[in-house]
């Protein structure tokens, strides 16, 4: 399972490995009891390459998220393995942790409320080069400070403004400079653009883009809105209730999804086109998202699963490379269900 | 098809200390019997107040719709008096929110809510509409209507309380839902089940529809005709076959280079439009959309361009529709 998805050719930066992230749900006033788990990630595994852009999609409450906040440190995973660069993060000391976040940095889904109020745009920039002394002086400072908010689009001259001051892609692109300033090598870029106008988003999903490019980025891209991942991703991860159900390239994943949900995910994102969506046929699922606290028994997906036969009740597959670098956790893929591996 | 709703030169300001907010500038659009409209535009662009208004909803003050007819089935309803709009309102037309939980109240069942309607509405008595309450969640796929109906709304998921606001709004058998933004808080696939449902239902009570969103997606799925509104005005509107493959204005034309489409086969740079939109309070001479537009010239920042009609039920508010074909081809 390890080497899920990383291809022969290029170089894993980053290796998540049957992660688990488990918060515990407790009750009572004095003794808090632990009542049960919310299975938030619940053995997740995938590799991204050097340069690469993996996307994560699935609906709201998956994981997403917390997979993100598990691989940057934020949370302490319950179980399981997350290898950057070569080394092990989860027993990492503290100070070489500390370095080693300066490689990883995040850019957060709500522009409006992810910049301290009371910081102007240029302090906001420039605080990682304080905290990580990356500049020797002020003049440096400064310049530097310039620099990354002419890469992200942003005139210098709104170095002393408030956040308030700006439009939501611009406090966006305040972020993304922000995250730029410690040289990272990987940016995990939760729903960026969610909460901005079609219009503005272009602007963003571009500059992302470039920068990539520009600095040879690995990005874990974000989202729920599959149009937008599949353009910015090279390959594509689909979550649902804390499981990866299937991971593939992203125009292996259109031309020929395989797991049923991701099938329902596909048909359900409506083409801004009369013509095509006139001809096309929609698997329209039926029921809510079942909760991560109380998740169905067996696979997690079978309560809307529109090819669901008995056995599917008994335990939640495991994914397999059913394609070259096309992974899928579902055990009906090839016609009745063989436990299959 | 027979005219059902009729919209003409509506505007609605908020008069506010900073100035006079043009949210709503002098639209103009029908809707006949059975059809689904769209209304598509960025945030802030004055959708929701163009719905509101129609429903003489808007908060005032400082809102006040200042100028305008709404003729619905034949009679100005911004002429009726309070309680003859509150007979329409619910009644014959009907809307639903983008946020369900603001709309339904929490201190009343579900079953409470929708009896009340029935029973003010279409006179019926308590045990008529209790039967007809369970009839309509059943219709939008609530399993165990019967039971469901003593439950509160908080004890429902964010998409069965959008089922139940739909639920609410067929319940008098309108004649005109408006849905504003009806699924843009929910998952991709709730979303997909809800609009489906919609459709099917409307189809079937011989319902309009007026769908407002965002999402381009939606609107070339489910309407057959849109308006794309910018700042305020409607700047272009067509059938969806004219908006989305002849369009004859730049900022549609703009939108529908912005978004990524499922379907792309080559990762195609996404062509942004740059700029901002406007400040409603300080609108910038001429057309609002010139200070953004690839394609201005001088004119543009002079005077204000009107919908002018660029083909069949096809109309765009630009100095250079005739020529836009060519200039977008040439830019690439
Ligand atoms: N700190 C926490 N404590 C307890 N439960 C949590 C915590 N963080 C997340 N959860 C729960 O874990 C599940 C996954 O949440 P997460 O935020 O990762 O989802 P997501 O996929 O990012 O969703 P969205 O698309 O809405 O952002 C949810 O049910 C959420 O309520
Ligand atoms: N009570 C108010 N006072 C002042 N201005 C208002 C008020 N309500 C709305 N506006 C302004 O009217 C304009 C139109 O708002 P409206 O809610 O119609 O936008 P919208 O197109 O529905 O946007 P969205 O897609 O974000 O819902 C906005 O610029 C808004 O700031
Ligand atoms: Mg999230
Ligand atoms: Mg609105």
């Amino acid at each position: 399972m390890a080497e899920a998805a990383s291809k022969d050719g290029g170089e894993a930066l980053l290796e998540v490995r049957n992660l688990k992230m488990h918060f515990p749900v407790t009750s009572g006033i004095i003794f808090q009891r632990k009542i049960a788990d919310i299975k938030a990630v619940d053995g997740v595994s995938f590799t991204i390459k050097k340069g690469e852009t993996l996307g994560l999609v699935g609906e709201s409450g998956c994981g997403k998220t917390t997979t993100g906040r598990c691989i940057l440190q934020l949370y302490k995973p319950t179980s399981g393995d997350i290898i950057f660069d070569g080394q092990e993060l989860t027993s990492l000391s503290g100070s070489a942790m500390r370095a080693m976040r300066r490689q990883m940095q995040v850019i957060f889904q709500d522009p409006y409320g992810s910049l301290n109020p009371r910081m102007t745009c240029g302090d906001i920039v420039g605080e990682p080069l304080t905290v990580h002394k990356l500049t020797a002086n002020k003049g440096e400072h400064r310049d530097r400070v310039t620099e990354l908010l002419q890469v992200v689009g942003l005139n210098p001259y709104m170095a002393d403004r408030y956040p308030h001051e700006f439009s939501g892609g611009q406090r966006q692109r305040i972020g993304i400079a922000r995250a730029l300033a410690v040289n990272p090598s990987f940016i995990v870029c939760d729903e960026p653009v969610s909460a901005l106008d079609v219009s503005i988003q272009a602007q963003v999903i571009n500059l992302l883009e470039e920068l990539q490019d520009q600095f040879g980025l690995t990005y874990l891209f974000i989202a729920h809105d599959l149009s937008v991942v599949r353009h910015i991703s090279d390959r594509v991860a689909v979550m649902y209730l804390g499981h990866i159900v299937e991971v593939a390239d992203r125009i292996e994943l259109y031309d020929n999804p395989l797991h049923p949900y991701t099938k329902a995910l596909l048909s359900a994102v409506p083409i801004p086109d009369p013509v095509v969506e006139a001809k096309r046929e929609r698997i329209i699922l039926t029921g809510d998202v079942p909760s991560p606290m109380n998740p169905p028994e067996g696979c997690v997906f079978h309560t809307r699963c529109p090819i669901m036969i008995e056995d599917c009740k008994l335990w939640m597959p495991e994914l397999r490379e059913v394609s070259t670098d096309h992974w899928v956790a579902c055990i009906r893929v090839d016609g009745y269900g063989e436990p299959g591996f | 098809m027979a005219r059902l709703l009729e919209v003409k030169d509506l505007t609605t300001h908020f008069f506010t200390q900073d100035g006079v907010v043009k949210a709503v500038d002098g639209i103009s659009y029908h809707v006949d019997e059975g059809e689904v409209l769209g209304i598509v535009g960025e945030s802030g662009c004055g959708k929701s107040v163009s719905a509101l208004s129609i429903m003489r909803l808007v908060a005032s003050p400082p809102g006040r719709t200042i100028r305008g007819e709404v003729i619905f089935d034949g009679e100005d309803i911004l002429k009726l008096d309070d309680s003859e709009m509150r007979r329409i309102r619910g009644n014959r037309i009907a809307m639903v929110f983008q946020e369900p939980m603001t709309s339904l109240n929490p201190v009343l069942t579900i079953g409470r809510q929708l009896t009340e309607t029935l029973e003010l509405h279409q006179g019926m008595n308590k045990t008529q509409a209790r039967d007809r309450a369970a009839e309509l969640l059943r219709l939008v796929g609530i399993s165990d209507s019967e039971r469901r109906l003593k439950d509160y709304p908080h004890q429902f998921s964010g998409g069965m309380r959008q089922r139940v606001m739909i639920a609410m709004a067929l319940s008098c058998n309108p004649r005109l839902i408006i849905a504003d933004e009806p699924t843009t808080a929910l998952d991709v696939t709730i979303q997909a089940q809800i609009l489906e449902l919609m459709q099917e239902l409307a189809r079937e009570f011989g319902t309009a529809m007026v769908i407002i969103t965002h999402n381009l997606g939606v609107v070339a799925r489910y309407a057959s005709r849109v308006v794309v509104m910018y700042a305020g005005k409607i700047i272009e509107t067509g059938s969806a076959q004219d908006i989305y493959h002849n369009s004859k204005h730049p900022y549609t034309l703009g939108l529908l280079g912005s978004v990524p489409r499922l379907d792309a086969v080559e990762r195609e740079k996404l062509e942004a439009i740059e700029g901002l939109p406007p400040d409603l309070i300080d609108l910038p001479p001429g057309c609002s959309f010139a200070p953004r537009c690839r394609f201005a010239y001088e004119r543009c920042s002079q005077e204000t361009p009107v919908l002018e009609r660029v083909g069949d039920g096809h109309e765009s508010a630009c100095w250079r529709s005739s020529e836009l074909t060519e200039l977008a081809r040439a830019a690439g």
